[in-house]
């Protein structure tokens, strides 16, 4: 059996090796062949580019060699698939070469599309890219006071980012000692502060305590950066000295031109993660449509559930469970304290209020996560 | 040609159904109908809000075994 993975990211990284674990034997005889196609040599730790922002992170602490991530076993190459072959049960990749499979695992990931809104991309700072995050950090170190309004895009791939960046901003110039020179203004695209009911049960009034200000169904339609105005669908207006975005996400180019789905997201059953009419495609991670967070331990579960799924299927001849929706979201609630959200496709989170000690396990995590990747944690 | 899409956002706590209707809507073409797909009937007020507050156009709201489908097409 030929195991194609496509995609280096957290999902594709914790499925691969969760396969070349349970198949070892397989992989040793040549019975399974596990072959990995990623666009980069590297792996990035994406959620640590929250802390780039801040400088409480630098950029060489992000990556690892994705090599050394893969268990023996496992054929990496850093060759970007340029085209999807369904019917043929091929990819073709950047370097022209062809490769075969019998099972394949899509997880390309998402990209930021700020370029969706108007004069957004020129005129906001934003963190998802090592780029974007380092601007970010030096536009924040040169400020010295005014409105900040942060502004959300959907689907956006992290829904914690915008409570933790407003969090970490109020903490942030809070320790500048210019905290009474800044106003943060947040807005939100639906009817409270957090698509989860009870986060934003408990983030409104956080809000409120800190003094940062918010607009609910709030979204970005342009923005003039001449006179500093941040317009929206539903007909207001904000003003803003730094503007600071969760933009929009759209999933890889590679996925929407080859017509796999709408906006790079590819049509994806709920619990067994297969592509829409596709037996022997799986989806995983920011590449599905299903409507759950676009989240590392989304990615994380998901591949968990798929790597007992595929090798059950080899062993045993069919799946053997489900993926119930699971997703567990740290939440940072300012430089030093942090809760928690965990839930799943039957049951809403229910997020404690936060703690020191939730905090340094997110700061432990940050370092864990190079053993998560690994497929041990 | 004017499309319908479904999107199927029961069980979804997060982004939740509106967030996944935004997000559809802004993928679609003017004239396209979506079919939102929710368990959870607080759908049924925060939907409409949003659609009439943007101004798109509700078609249908209708609840069918626990599960809203709630329908718009996109006017602009």
């Amino acid at each position: 059996m030929r195991i194609l993975i496509v995609g280096g990211g957290m999902g594709g990284t914790i499925l691969a090796n969760n396969l070349a674990r349970r198949l070892q034997g397989e992989l040793k005889s040549g019975k399974v062949r596990l072959t990995m196609l990623s666009a980069t040599d590297k792996h990035m730790y994406q959620p640590g580019l929250l802390y780039l922002a801040f400088g409480r992170s630098t950029p060489d602490e992000l990556y690892r060699d994705q090599a050394s991530l893969l268990e023996p076993g496992i054929n990496f190459f850093a060759d970007p698939v340029e085209q999807f072959m369904l019917d043929q049960n091929q990819v073709k990749t950047k370097s022209g070469k062809t490769y075969d499979y019998d099972v394949i695992a899509i997880a390309t990931g998402s990209r930021m599309v700020p370029e969706l809104i108007p004069g957004l991309a020129e005129n906001a700072e934003t963190f998802y890219t090592e780029e974007s995050a380092v601007k970010m950090f030096r536009r924040l170190q040169g400020f010295t006071g005014g409105r900040v309004v942060i502004t959300v895009g959907v689907p956006h791939k992290c829904p914690m980012a915008p409570l933790e960046i407003t969090f970490m901003l109020h903490d942030y110039f809070k320790d500048r000692g210019i905290l009474d020179k800044v106003k943060l203004h947040y807005t939100y695209p639906i009817g409270r502060v957090h698509s989860l009911e009870n986060v934003a049960k408990w983030a409104a009034p956080e809000f409120d305590r800190l003094g940062i200000t918010y607009e609910t169904l709030f979204n970005m339609k342009e923005v003039d950066g001449k006179n500093q105005i941040l317009r929206s669908e539903e007909g207001s207006d904000t003003p803003y000295d730094l503007l600071i975005s969760i933009p929009a996400h759209r999933g890889m180019e590679v996925i929407e031109k080859g017509g796999l789905g709408t906006g790079g997201f590819i049509p994806t059953h709920r619990h067994t993660l297969n592509m829409e009419g596709r037996a022997n495609v799986f989806v995983l991670g920011d590449t599905t449509n299903l409507p759950i967070s676009k989240a590392g331990s989304t990615a994380h579960f998901e591949a968990e559930a798929l790597g007992e799924n595929i090798a059950a299927m080899f062993k045993l001849g069919a799946p053997v469970r489900e993926y119930d929706g699971k997703v567990f979201c740290f939440i940072e609630a300012g430089k030093d304290r942090a809760t928690y959200a965990m839930f799943d496709y039957l049951n809403p989170p229910d997020p404690k209020a936060p703690t020191k000690a939730m905090h340094w396990f997110k700061m432990a995590y940050n370092k864990l996560y190079w053993v998560s990747a690994r497929g041990l944690l | 040609m004017a499309q319908k899409t479904i999107i199927d956002a029961r069980g979804s706590f997060c982004p939740g159904p509106l967030m996944e209707l935004i997000a559809g809507i802004k993928m679609a073409q003017v004239g396209d109908e979506l079919e939102v797909l929710s368990s959870d009937k607080g759908s049924a007020n925060d939907i409409p809000e949003w659609i009439k507050k943007v101004g798109h156009e509700m078609l249908e709201t209708r609840e069918e075994a626990g599960v809203w489908h709630i329908t718009v097409r996109k006017a602009k």
